[in-house]
């Protein structure tokens, strides 16, 4: 009897993620032919479009590119998973990154250390930084109760300058007598070694280890438990004497944490230090597209993220080809839009049909009585 | 008008114009309240005013709209354009249709299908970014000035007038006095304020900038005294309660957006028609985000976003213009919240009082130490404005009820 239970519970469970994997894939194959008809108005043939983008993205050069991409988009969405999971919304990534990145570069410049320590002492100060950042976003929510999009957003565009007025007038390295705009470099010992020469650097394998253990500290530790429970029901968290106040400032600082990770395949793995041009900006943004697409699961994430930089690696090639490569960025939005939208319809059309199992069996029950 | 009425208004309007007429005098800082200023101000007003309008339509309907920036994007854009192929006034229209595009693309998301409205909002700010970057790349792209980031200019301005008698405006072929000008190069105590601050609101102004303006009671009107305006709020406040009057709640709702949107795109279309005579990447630079932070402390309400929109514009035309008078400006907070701190004393409020000579004390602190004020802090003044009321002022703020929370029409609750 138990036992059937069980089996019928997984059955149900594998089912369920056959709808989700495939209406994923189902939204994607749409947003696909919403985005040919979009090329189509605008002229373009998009059958030529797809051809240049698989034909390039599937050479091995193009490949390792796509791994080297989608590594910082696997630390943002990973971080914006952590806060969806508690049902926050962090928009603040962005902000939270980049001022983890000036502060880490900075900091790695004052040390000296061995080579691996120095590393880790640098994604140490990284983490931290991108965790107080977001600390303040916590603190308005619990002291003050606001809002943590709005106070997020509003924190990304202070970031924005705090980080200009701190470069400019404290971290700049003038030895070149102004040309340089970048932070001092960062010592060889302090920089990440490449897995593939000058393709692609170790901070892959780095996301890969954060991603694993944001699935264990999320879905399998008793905290994550917690995070979860009070993001599905707040009530029932707090009357099950869940810390609703400290769950989410560590929710959020957790996610600040993550975030502050993502600009260090630039900063100790490129560029070797923080420039406003040089460090990549926009993704905090395309974090939250790749959660949304992954549904905050690490499976999701890694292959949303993969899908992301395998659609970005294709750009310069499209341009080349006669197609504005601003479409990559277009159908990205798209599938994101589209996924959410079909997933938010296949969940509804699950619940609804449980519910009619349900009162089929009720039904039956009532009649055996 | 009964005399508490009349009261109110000389402590409210002379008050302040006082206390800044005499911080002009003391510091010697003209640009505090001369016309180039205040007119300088007015046009950096409108787009924040006109996305703050955007924000308000959208959340009294209850939907919530992170997107006015990507909407304001589409505005700039499809407004450069039409206004390029058209003129000016085409491009306004074409700026207002793209506005309401990316408003449709909102309603259909949140609306129809149900998802998260802060998750479709800012999948239309990447998705208006990126689009109108292809759309560049199609159009403006081998076009004389034209760019993947920049539309070519345009030729033609919307038209711009002076006041009559006011500002020396035309009437008919006859040239008539300035009268405001006349008091404001006198400099006298408060007339001469007034003058400069009259004279930059009615001078060299463009009709678009009236329409703008015209909007806010406009707005308030439709809102809060017609039939359909009460409907729209209702659908905000709590659409249960309104579908079961009858109320049709999702069909508001396009409605709604598509005003939102609308006004958002608007807003992009005076950036890049009025504001300036071109398209340009980036243009919006966070405005949307600044509407949406006076929407907030506008309290929901378009006098209020009014006053949000006027402070910020404010603050950033005198930075434009006289970056000087930015300590003169602190001197004016810090005698304000000496006046507030003296008021709450009076009236024994020790929470408020104190809060006054908190603020009384930094901004001396600042008038004494800051002569310029690095350009890099004062951009981000509007997010932090927003934060500290939001902080100190979020007990007071009353948003539409159900703004945010999915509505399916029909369906038990």
């Amino acid at each position: 009897m138990i036992e059937s239970r069980t089996t019928q519970r997984n059955f149900d469970g594998v089912r369920k993620s056959f709808v989700t994997l495939g209406s994923s894939l189902g939204a994607i194959v749409l947003a696909l032919v919403i985005c040919a008809v979009l090329l189509l108005l605008t002229g373009k043939d998009p059958l030529v479009a797809y051809r240049q983008i698989l034909e390039t993205g599937l050479s091995g050069d193009k490949l390792l590119e796509m791994l080297k991409r989608a590594t910082p988009l696997m630390f943002s969405a990973t971080a914006v998973a952590i806060g969806f999971k508690m049902n926050l919304f962090n928009i603040g990534v962005e902000g939270q990154y980049l001022f983890a990145a000036l502060i880490a570069a900075e900091m790695g410049t004052h040390v000296s250390l061995p080579a691996p320590l120095h590393v880790l002492f640098i994604l140490l100060v990284a983490m931290i930084a991108g965790a107080a950042w977001a600390s303040i976003a916590a603190l308005l929510k619990i002291g003050r109760g606001v809002n943590e999009v709005i106070s997020t957003i509003m924190l990304n565009f202070i970031a924005l300058s705090f980080i200009q007025w701190l470069f400019d007038n404290f971290f700049r390295d003038d030895s070149d007598g102004g040309l340089n705009v970048k932070t001092t470099k960062i010592a060889p010992s302090g920089r990440m070694p490449d897995l593939v020469h000058n393709r692609l650097s170790g901070m892959f394998i780095v996301a890969l280890i954060v991603v694993a253990l944001y699935w264990v500290v999320v879905f399998r530790s008793r905290f994550g438990f917690q995070l979860r429970a009070s993001g599905l029901n707040p009530i029932a968290a707090r009357t099950a004497g869940i810390p609703a106040n400290r769950m989410v400032l560590l929710a959020l600082m957790l996610s600040g944490a993550v975030a502050g990770l993502v600009a260090m395949p630039s900063v100790i793995g490129d560029v070797y230090g923080y420039g406003p041009s040089a460090t990549p900006t926009q993704f905090g943004f395309a974090g939250i597209a790749v959660a949304l697409l992954g549904r905050n699961h690490p499976v999701g994430i890694v292959s949303a993220a993969l899908l992301f930089g395998f659609l970005d690696s294709t750009s310069a090639e499209l341009q080349l080809s006669g197609v504005p490569s601003s479409i990559v960025k277009v159908i990205q939005a798209i599938i994101v839009l589209v996924v959410v939208i079909v997933n938010e319809a296949s969940s509804r059309w699950l619940n609804r049909r449980t519910a009619e199992r349900a009162a089929i069996a009720l039904k039956g029950l009532a009649s055996v009585a | 008008m009964n005399r508490s009425k009349i009261f109110r208004i000389i402590t409210y309007v002379l008050g302040p114009l006082a206390v800044i007429s005499i911080v002009r005098l003391w510091t010697d800082q003209d640009a505090l309240t001369s016309s180039n200023t205040v007119g300088t101000a007015l046009r950096l007003t409108v787009p924040i005013l006109l996305a703050g309008m955007a924000g308000l339509w959208a959340e009294r309907c209850g939907v919530l709209n992170i997107g006015i920036e990507g909407m304001m994007i589409l505005g700039t854009w499809f407004g450069a354009w039409g206004a390029w192929q058209f003129g000016p006034w085409v491009g306004l229209l074409f700026a207002v249709l793209g506005g309401m595009l990316g408003g449709f693309i909102h309603a259909i998301a949140t609306v129809r299908f149900n998802i998260d409205q802060i998750i479709s909002g800012v999948v239309i700010n990447l998705l208006a970014f990126f689009g109108v970057r292809y759309l560049s790349d199609l159009v403006f792209v081998g076009q004389p000035g034209g760019g993947v980031s920049q539309s070519p200019p345009q030729t033609s301005a919307i038209p711009r007038f002076d006041l009559p008698i006011l500002s020396g405006g035309q009437i008919g072929g006859w040239k008539s006095p300035d009268v405001l000008a006349w008091f404001e190069t006198r400099k006298w105590f408060i007339l001469g304020d007034i003058g400069g601050i009259g004279r930059g609101l009615t001078s060299n102004l463009s009709w678009a900038t009236v329409i703008a303006v015209a909007i806010v009671p406009i707005s308030a009107w439709v809102l809060w005294r017609t039939r359909i305006g009460l409907r729209l709020r209702a659908s905000g406040e709590s659409p249960v309660a309104a579908e079961s009057l009858g109320v049709m709640v999702n069909r508001l709702r396009y409605g709604g957006l598509l005003v939102s949107g609308g006004l958002a795109g608007l807003a992009g279309g005076t950036l890049s028609i009025v504001a300036s005579s071109y398209y340009r990447q980036g243009q919006t630079a966070g405005r949307g985000f600044i509407g949406l932070a006076t929407m907030i402390f506008g309290n929901w309400r378009p006098s209020g976003v009014l006053g949000g929109a006027m402070l910020f514009g404010y603050a950033e035309g005198i930075k434009l213009v006289a970056s000087d008078s930015i300590a003169a400006l602190f001197l004016f907070i810090a005698a304000v919240s000496l006046i507030f701190f003296v008021v709450a004393i009076i009236r024994r409020l020790r929470v408020r009082s104190l809060f006054a000579l908190g603020i009384f004390i930094l901004s001396t602190i600042a008038y004494q130490t800051v002569s310029t004020v690095p350009e890099s802090l004062t951009q981000s003044l509007p997010y932090v404005v927003t934060l500290i009321v939001l902080a100190t002022a979020n007990q007071r703020l009353r948003p539409p009820a159900m703004a945010g929370v999915p509505f399916r029409p029909g369906e038990p609750h």
